[in-house]
């Protein structure tokens, strides 16, 4: 599959989306009373297993079975057994609520820090489509606002709001090595802040069963110096760069001709579809048909001729192409860098 | 005397002097069931419809275990192409629809509608036909749903089917229809046999039987049947809204009119969690007589189990938001749900300190039923474990939705109730059919179960840790989740092969299994005190219970109460709590009306998914079959 090539895509991970490999403060706050826990509740567990198994077969037997004794008569032979467990397991249960509460004000104490108040730096509306996330960068002034999907830009060492969204069903925004889980809900809009310490490329996918191809629909997001974070937007911002060769200005032309501008917007040309992704970029992302495939001029051509082969069930029609056409659109799409 | 004289006696005839054979002849006649196809559809006695019950949700955990083998077969693989996601996700439905609302519940009822009447030493179940109307109503749902599965429109948008994915703008056609039906089917069914167990239990007690001589399991179904009536009725408004909105252009769950789209998660887990305790409750039970047997001595701590129960079905009530961390809900009002969920581990861990303080020293005979207990205890309190971590909201915002989530719950679910149940099958199946399930292939069937249960789960936290979401029909093979994924298909096809050596044991030995006798574990609580199977009557005279192990505290010979009808159906009726004797009353004979009754309901709820105004003609039609059944007939006058 092409998929296979993704590794070489992700080259700034040196490892594989992971909870307990942590990037950011609050994945790093979760991590910590993940292990936490785990070393606690696995050595009761371990106890537990330990104190059933002498249970049945170690210890003194308590009373050998006289002939035609009931069960009940071994029983008033050893009240002392009895008080002594009685003490044990009332102790035991003391100890077990002692532990929850231990527990329980050791996650208050990380759910705290967690959702404390951040200074407001940078913020972006996701909304969550079926299955692509559609990505708004805020700001007072409307010509500084980038739009653009799948794939989050946000700088290193700056506080970022996520403002969730979604316009069709359920989803959920889920970074592993960054942050815990926040569902996007239609009708409502929730908020996650995210702070990276760390510059990288990280994977996130929607966590909430959203429908058929809920499998496909990834993300990515590129943490970086801010320096570059700048010059990244600044880029967005412009409009799509315009075909500099026979090739791509076929696909161009092909593409203003076709379906395309149905549901696509390249802006600085006729394209003004909305329901489909933003393509005035295109070519700068990783991954194409939100982080299903790498972006290539291939997986690009792939992708267009049949995409419901990558990702079936997805809204993209098929859309009947000379195979000049395709392989001119392919090249056009791959250079909206 | 004259003849009028001599029937009229033979009517009013006792069981006070009678001869055990004529007793037993004369009581068959009066219990027995009539003969024939009707005679067989009619038969109310409560062992008869239990055992089918208990039959029939054995087929649906084949069923659902069959979709979760071919789920594993998918995943075991990266860009697996073996099933496609529409498939896929029809298959995770019907997997976690069946096992929750087929299976789980309905077995653990089953159970309770096999066992309570002989374990608290009563003739039959209270309203024994509407226990028989439950159970067709829940075959006729499930038989809906998996025939709608076969014809390619099992619904697909989970067990818990959130809306708006599963409203009518993003499912269109009848699948959320269908799944929506079949929950109002179970619910209906579930609701009927909860009624039934709880009088039973109150009412029916035999003479003597104080609440604090109820054995324990009995306990656990009674709580059970309680969570069912709160907890059931949340899940079927909620159902009944979802099909509303689908059917008739209600807005319950649409926000653009006014609905409201978390409703449907607030309703749907104010059920589900409780849900999660009905299914558990009940194995706790299982585990109790099991232990208090095999450890040869009373359970420790009765007390507290009895409480612990209580307390767990309280708390059950209060913990579903635990479910909807991620929803963007206030965090005060979540961390309180954190607190509320992991107070639930106190009650469950004096639970299992009271069995291990049983069996201390015991040196138990590690017949198949213990080794079942013991497989429980190891898998459950480390499902209990991740349960206390789910349910801080920190480690919930990694873990939720992940396998992480999936490993845990199998874990609290077969941990704590599909092993208890099997314990208990290879512990109450001599009383049921007469004979033993065969030993050897029992410790093969616990060994497989147990280490192809591990296998297949315990590497599901980590894939979860690892960053997999639940309910994908594939992934990408540099994520690295294809080896554990790999592990677990094995693990899974294992835990298969261990359910055929089950039914295989059960069918086998069925026919030519060792004979039972009436107390082949040496226990102590009434059932065991009639013969294996009990005959249609349970008991020719009704028990006196002095003691919590009765037959631990009389041996064979139990003191008896008599000067019942033996001409006809009659149960005494004891006070609530100190089980002393108040009534006789007559109990229903068998009768057709329940099966038609289930089929016009039937009618009603299936047409309904096509034309909403088969709701108005189909209770008109099931009001018809109610009138059938209650049309007042000539009865003798309940004595008292």
């Amino acid at each position: 599959m092409v998929a296979l090539s993704l590794p070489s895509v992700l080259t700034g991970c040196e490892r594989w989306p992971d909870a307990l490999d942590p990037k950011a403060p609050e994945a790093h706050d979760i991590a910590w009373l993940i292990w936490t826990f785990t070393g606690l509740l696995g050595a009761i567990w371990l106890a537990v297993v330990i104190a059933m198994l002498i249970a049945i077969r170690g210890g003194r037997r308590v009373a050998p079975p006289a002939a035609g004794a009931t069960p009940l008569d071994a029983l008033a032979l050893h009240p002392a057994g009895e008080r002594s467990r009685t003490v044990i397991v009332g102790v035991l249960g003391g100890l077990t609520a002692l532990t929850v509460l231990v527990l329980t004000g050791l996650s208050y104490a990380t759910q705290r820090s967690l959702f404390a108040p951040r200074q407001e730096g940078l913020s972006i509306l996701v909304t969550g489509k079926q299955w692509w996330w559609e990505l708004q960068y805020e700001d007072a002034d409307p010509s500084r606002i980038v739009e653009t999907a799948n794939e989050i830009h946000v700088p290193v060492n700056v506080p970022v709001t996520l403002k969730l969204e979604a316009s069709d069903v359920i989803h959920s925004l889920w970074v592993p090595r960054l942050m815990g889980k926040e569902d996007l809900i239609p009708g409502r809009q929730n908020v996650k802040r995210v702070f990276v310490t760390q510059p990288g490329v990280y994977r996130g996918q929607c966590a909430e069963f959203c429908g058929q191809q809920h499998a496909h629909m990834g993300l990515l997001i590129v943490a970086e110096p801010m320096a570059d974070f700048e010059r990244w937007r600044d880029r967005q911002r412009a409009e799509a760069a315009s075909p500099s060769s026979d090739e791509q200005q076929a696909g161009h032309d092909a593409f203003l001709k076709r379906s395309c501008v149905m549901c696509h917007q390249i802006r600085g040309t006729d394209a003004g579809g909305r329901s489909g992704p933003d393509l005035t970029h295109v070519g700068s992302r990783m991954t194409l048909a939100a982080g299903t495939l790498p972006l290539t001029r291939g997986s690009l051509a792939a992708w267009i001729v049949d995409p419901h082969g990558v990702k079936p069930g997805v809204d993209m029609p098929l859309t009947k192409l000379e195979p000049d056409e395709l392989n001119a659109i392919a090249a056009y799409l791959e250079s909206l860098k | 005397m004259t003849d009028v004289a001599i029937r009229a006696s033979e009517k009013d005839l006792r069981d006070t002097d009678l001869a055990a054979e004529d007793l037993h002849d004369r009581l068959s006649r009066a219990w027995g069931a009539k003969s024939g196809l009707i005679g067989w559809l009619s038969d109310v006695d409560h062992k008869a419809v239990g055992r089918r019950y208990i039959f029939t949700a054995f087929v649906f955990l084949a069923l659902a275990g069959s979709a979760a083998a071919l789920m594993r077969l998918q995943l075991a693989r990266p860009e697996s192409q073996l099933i496609g996601p529409d498939l896929y996700n029809q298959l995770f439905t019907m997997h976690g629809t069946t096992m929750m609302f087929l299976f789980a519940v309905p077995v653990m009822q089953a159970f309770a509608v096999y066992l309570a009447p002989l374990m608290v030493g009563t003739r039959n179940i209270a309203f024994p036909r509407l226990t028989l109307f439950s159970y067709y109503v829940y075959v006729l749902g499930g038989l809906m749903i998996w025939v709608a599965f076969l014809m390619n429109i099992g619904p697909d948008v989970g067990w818990f089917a959130y809306t708006p994915l599963s409203g009518p703008q993003f499912s269109p056609g009848k699948r959320s229809d269908i799944w929506a039906q079949m929950i109002t089917f179970t619910e209906v069914s579930s609701l009927a046999v909860a009624v039934s167990v709880i009088v039973t239990v109150f009412k029916q007690r035999a003479p003597g039987m104080t609440l604090d001589r109820i054995p324990l399991l009995v306990w656990a179904m009674l709580v059970t049947s309680f969570l069912i009536m709160f907890a059931m009725p949340a899940v079927m408004l909620a159902s009944t809204m979802l099909i509303l909105d689908r059917l008739v252009g209600t807005h319950f769950f649409n926000y653009a009119e006014g609905g409201d789209t978390l409703l449907w998660q607030h309703l749907f887990w104010f059920f589900g969690h409780p849900e999660v305790y009905i299914i558990f409750l009940p194995g706790t039970g299982f585990v109790s007589q099991i232990v208090g047997t095999f450890s040869r001595r009373p359970v420790f701590g009765y007390l507290p189990l009895v409480l612990a129960l209580v307390a767990t079905g309280f708390l059950s009530f209060g913990l579903w938001v635990h479910h909807m961390f991620a929803t963007g809900l206030p965090q005060l009002g979540a961390s309180f749900f954190t607190a509320s969920s992991m107070l639930i581990a106190v009650p469950s861990g004096l639970q299992i300190f009271c069995w291990i303080a049983t069996l201390w020293g015991s040196r138990p005979v590690l017949a198949t039923p213990m080794l079942f207990v013991l497989g429980f205890l190891f898998i459950f309190v480390l499902g209990g474990m991740t349960g206390v971590m789910v349910a801080s909201v920190p480690i919930d915002l990694q873990v939720h939705d992940t396998y992480f989530v999936v490993a845990h719950f199998h874990y609290v679910l077969i941990g704590g109730a599909v092993f208890p149940l099997l314990g208990a099958v290879y512990y109450w199946f001599p009383k049921i059919t007469g004979r033993l399930m065969s030993e050897r292939l029992g410790k093969w069937n616990f060994w497989t179960a147990f280490i192809g249960f591990n296998v297949a789960f315990f590497g599901m936290h980590i894939l979860g840790l690892m960053g997999m979401p639940r309910r994908v029909y594939t992934y990408q093979p540099d994520l690295g989740w294809g080896p554990l994924n790999m592990v677990s298909t094995a693990g899974a096809l294992l835990l298969a092969a261990s359910f055929g050596l089950f039914f295989i044991n059960a069918l086998v030995s069925m026919r030519s299994g060792a004979p039972a006798g009436n107390n082949p574990w040496g226990a102590g609580t009434l059932e065991w005190a009639t013969p294996s199977p009990p005959p249609v009557y349970n008991f020719a005279r009704y028990p006196i219970v002095r003691h919590r192990e009765p037959l631990w505290a009389e041996g064979d010979e139990l003191p008896v109460a008599h000067g019942l009808m033996v001409s006809q159906r009659e149960l005494l009726i004891t006070t609530l709590t100190e089980a002393r004797p108040d009534l006789r009353e007559g109990t229903p004979d068998g009768s057709i009306w329940p099966f038609i009754a289930a089929l016009a309901v039937a009618v009603a709820f299936i047409c309904s998914i096509f034309w909403a105004i088969a709701a108005v003609w189909g209770s008109a039609l099931v009001g018809l079959t109610l009138i059938g059944w209650f049309w007042p007939k000539s009865v003798t006058e309940d004595v008292t």
